[in-house]
């Protein structure tokens, strides 16, 4: 058996470092370990790619966590039908790494390069263009899942009901193994950017309402740490690849560069938080004052796409105690949850160092995927001050009451009653579980917390 | 299983009767409880409990046992965790007896009692416990020690010791388990107002079972080893400690 099980068991947490909890980790080479690892597992087994959850969803306490990282193989492009087959392992980072100077890009991209293509179909993650182009696994043409069940190819034609509770699943239907990715051609690896900044929230969402579907690519950044009655200021950044004609003759010779490694590296200090309620005031402010207003500006993939790539570990950056993330959507005539929200937080004075607004299109049929028809507003907090825990409920309430919903690969501390309520259709998900997995032997941090699937 | 805040889902408790695991408990499990097994002696008390922590959380079981014999506690342990049928995120030891110095002290069939129920016991559930939680990949574990071990004195001697033997004994445990993912959170509180003070001549820094639970859950998400309550005992205890014998002799309580 090729199959490399850690003799200790690890410590593991998520991307906000908090409730770690320790695992046996096993890094499978091929697809058959994978299926030797699926036979008896009484602590329970969970998929992890590149640990970026915020939360629990990654880990498995007291049983294994299968590490895909041995699973990483890049398959041939079939420039045809601008396809790849690619190792559920593989990251974002690699494939665009292989793709660009190509001439092709991956259709949907999240805030960082540093995913698995597993970790992406498993969370379907959305990027900046959901409006117009959905999400992640929209995109996907066929996956091949290991399931305690047996191993099984499944599509939007084939296995639909597999498909898509896998898709969003959050690992729970199986281990995927790989993948069959579509792709869109790209002439540069250049955006061209437009940029505007709003004074007021309300503004700033109708803009959205009315030009979004102009460009291909939009987010918004919102202040969070000042402003009332509505006066927060924004700044909407929207738009598309730059084709080879749009490039000054300076960027001609760089027309296909790809994105690098990050050039910054948090230090494992151990200690100390830099960002804290002063820190993210000052950034917030500084970051808000250097980004002027600009139309068909150019800037590389990686500044438009994956900001916070450019500083290795991040996440370090709260200190030991690490932090949450809460991402909800709601649905189109719900804009005031959103407002309410902000409202809700600034007012609180609890320090968000990144707010995120967008507009998502439909969703998919998968009954954990995140992405619905609305708003999305993505917030962050370091851990420490005794009122976010309550404010944080208090938001999950009104969220569910709209009919919307919380993102689970960000989720680190929801209440389990509201699952089914903010995912209606979990019993999709629970009826293919059991049959792909009768003894329940798939299980995160996450599922046994939420108690999914219900 | 802990949500990023460190609330837990499912928490089981040796000694279930006691006035401090009682206000613990209901902290404990205010913001995601769903399963507490509540262990103890006394089973009328143990069942009026359950019955007032089932208006909150979903799922209360009771085990009964009794600390004064050790032949059962594997049994009563291995019990606890099966009750539980889902991860302990915490475990509560809050067994034990103050017993009457002055009636115990001459009296050696009173003595091993006392240090069985106040450290005999407590520490050999501590082992079971604590390896059952490494097993599960996590989860902390709360003993109630006291001030009484800290520096033994005349006045409590019999119990004094046993808790000291207990302090002690967590205090190793606790070091093994580091890197484990399971942590251990000794409690000293001074003198607490409950049903086994009671009668009892109140020393300085006298605090409610309620102020006992409020300052474990701070230190719990403090991280803290050792929680004193109050936790200005932290401060005046260490000197204590120094003092010379003709000095701690005559301190009151």
């Amino acid at each position: 058996v090729t199959v490399t099980t850690t003799s200790a068991p690890q410590l593991l947490s998520g991307w906000g470092r908090t409730a770690p909890t320790t695992t046996l980790l096993a890094r499978p080479v091929d697809v058959s370990s994978v299926q030797d690892l699926l036979r008896v597992q009484p602590g329970g087994v969970i998929p992890r790619g590149l640990g970026r959850s915020y939360g629990d969803a990654a880990q498995c306490t007291g049983g294994l966590t299968v590490d895909t990282a041995g699973l990483g193989h890049v398959g041939a492009l079939n420039e045809e039908a601008g396809t790849i087959e690619v190792g559920s392992g593989a990251s974002l980072h690699e494939l665009m790494r292989r793709l660009i100077p190509l001439g092709w890009f991956i259709p949907v991209t999240p805030g960082t390069r540093y995913v698995t293509v597993g970790g992406a179909i498993a969370a379907d993650v959305h990027g900046k263009n959901h409006h117009r182009d959905s999400s992640f696994a929209s995109h996907v043409l066929e996956l091949s899942l290991v399931t305690p069940y047996g191993t099984l190819t499944a599509s939007p034609h084939h296995e639909p009901d597999l498909f898509w509770a896998t898709a969003g699943g959050m690992g729970l239907t199986g281990v995927i193994v790989s993948a069959v990715l579509r792709l869109i051609p790209v002439e540069t690896s250049w955006m061209l950017v437009d940029r505007q900044r709003f004074s007021r929230l309300d503004t700033l969402m109708s803009t959205m309402e009315s030009t979004d579907v102009r460009y291909r690519y939009s987010v918004a950044w919102l202040d969070c740490t000042q402003g009332r009655n509505g006066n927060h200021r924004s700044i909407l950044t929207r738009g598309d690849h730059a084709p080879f004609d749009a490039l000054p003759n300076r960027l001609r010779s760089r027309q296909r560069d790809v994105p690098g490694d990050p050039s910054l590296r948090v230090p494992r200090t151990g200690h100390g938080r830099i960002l804290n309620r002063l820190s993210i005031r000052a950034l917030n402010e500084a970051w808000f004052r250097i980004s002027k207003e600009s139309e068909g500006s150019l800037q590389s993939l990686a500044e438009f796409f994956h900001p916070l790539d450019g500083v290795g570990g991040w996440n370090l950056l709260y200190g030991p105690r690490g932090f949450v993330q809460y991402q909800f959507a709601v649905p189109p005539e719900r804009g005031d949850v959103i407002q309410d929200a902000v409202r809700t937080v600034v007012a609180s004075g609890l320090p968000s160092f990144l707010a995120v607004l967008k507009r998502f299109g439909p969703g998919t049929p998968g009954p954990l995927s995140f992405a619905q028809e609305g708003w999305t507003l993505a917030l962050d907090f370091p851990l420490g001050p005794p009122s976010l825990p309550a404010l944080l409920d208090r938001l999950d309430d009104a969220v569910a009451a709209a009919a919307g919903r919380v993102y689970l690969a960000k989720d680190s501390r929801l209440r389990p009653e509201l699952v089914p309520i903010m995912y209606p259709r979990m019993n999709d998900m629970f009826r293919v579980c059991r049959r792909m997995d009768p003894d329940g032997m798939l299980a995160s941090d996450l599922s046994r917390r939420l108690g999914i699937p219900q | 299983v802990n949500d990023a805040f460190g609330n837990a889902q499912s928490v089981v408790v040796f000694g279930g009767t006691s006035d401090i695991s009682r206000e613990l408990v209901a902290l404990l499990t205010a913001d995601r409880g769903r399963s507490v097994v509540l262990a103890g002696r006394d089973c009328v008390t143990l069942a009026k409990r359950a019955e007032r922590l089932r208006r909150t959380v979903a799922r209360v079981q009771t085990v009964t046992f009794d600390a004064r014999t050790l032949d059962d506690v594997e049994e009563t342990v291995m019990a606890c965790f099966e009750a539980a049928a889902e991860p302990v995120d915490v475990v509560v030891v809050a067994v034990g007896e103050l017993g009457s110095q002055t009636a115990d002290e001459a009296v050696p069939d009173r003595v091993a009692r006392m240090v069985t129920v106040n450290f005999s016991w407590p520490a050999a559930a501590l082992s079971s416990v604590a390896a059952r939680l490494r097993l599960q990949g996590h989860g902390r574990i709360i003993v109630l020690s006291s001030v009484a071990g800290y520096r033994v004195r005349r006045s409590n001697f019999v119990y004094g010791s046993a808790k000291a033997g207990l302090d002690g004994f967590a205090a190793g445990l606790s070091e093994s388990l580091r890197g484990t993912g399971v942590s251990m959170h000794v409690v000293r509180p001074g003198f607490v107002h409950t049903k086994m003070t009671r009668g009892r001549p109140a020393a300085p820094f006298a605090v409610r079972p309620e102020k006992v639970a409020s300052d474990i859950v701070r230190g719990l998400k403090r991280g803290h080893a050792v929680i004193w309550s109050p936790p200005a005992l932290r401060l005046v205890f260490p000197v204590l400690r120094l003092a010379p014998a003709a000095l701690w002799r005559r301190l009151p309580g």
